[in-house]
């Protein structure tokens, strides 16, 4: 059957509710954690390398554009934990309502802002 | 049921079990790095370093290791099938998305490698 229905994808003019922002935030930070893996790795591996691989990680996160990104990764991470932590809970069931839905897109923001926040301090 | 030869586990079922799996084992594990940090705010090197020589912390880590790479594997395959398709870039589609999947698998392989020498290597 052919379908004549318009049809419109351009992101730029659909509006988004709460879940599906909080749904594409899971994705990017996914795929940004991923890339991030990277810079952990690294650092985990000079800091146990020796008492001067220690120092030198600490000295690396001394700089700001390095705690910059080290938060960026770390609210990425606590982000995609949070979201997928309500993901897990829909799984069984939880929360699978239209107002739960919505409320629980919230709760992962508030949850998550006050945890970047948290990291923020944490790392400066 | 929807196969697709680049999905390694050739089944959305078998992808769905493992990213819910390896999500709570990934979970565990940063919370069992997150406690570190807070229980021990001022670590050395020492202290640092006898967490990672833990035969049972080192076990946690590698298997960590591997639900990282089904994780993410899962996880960049569904971003890559949904965005880079015929109907939203063309007919380039198909190229991108292959060579994309590729960058994904070694980089995948690289962490996995380098995560084994890191946590092997510990005496």
């Amino acid at each position: 059957m052919k379908d004549n229905r318009p049809t419109n994808i351009n992101i730029l003019t659909i509006k988004f509710p709460l879940p599906a922002i909080s749904s594409i935030l899971h994705r990017i930070s996914g795929a940004f954690i991923f890339v991030g893996i990277a810079f952990l790795l690294y650092i985990l591996e000079l800091s146990l390398r020796s008492e001067s691989g220690f120092a030198q990680v600490l000295e690396l996160l001394d700089h700001f554009l390095v705690k910059l990104f080290a938060w960026a990764i770390l609210a990425g991470l606590l982000f995609h934990l949070i979201a997928g932590f309500k993901h897990l809970l829909m799984d069984l069931g939880i929360g699978e309502s239209f107002e739960a839905g919505l409320l629980g897109a919230r709760l992962v923001f508030v949850v998550s802002i006050i945890a970047a926040a948290v990291a923020g301090v944490w790392i400066w | 049921m929807v196969t697709n030869v680049s999905n390694l586990g050739r089944s959305g079922v078998y992808a769905w079990v493992v990213q819910r799996s390896s999500a709570v084992i990934l979970l565990a594990y940063s919370l069992f790095i997150l406690g570190c940090f807070v229980f021990h705010p001022d670590m050395n090197y020492e202290q640092w370093k006898a967490i990672f020589s833990s035969n049972a912390i080192r076990i946690f880590s590698l298997i960590t290791l591997l639900a990282l790479c089904g994780h993410a594997w899962i996880g960049m395959w569904t971003i890559s099938t949904d965005y880079l398709t015929s109907r939203q870039i063309g007919s380039s589609a198909t190229f991108l998305r292959l060579a994309f999947q590729t960058f994904c698998v070694l980089l995948i392989l690289i962490y996995l490698i380098w995560g084994i020498q890191i946590f092997w290597n510990m005496e």
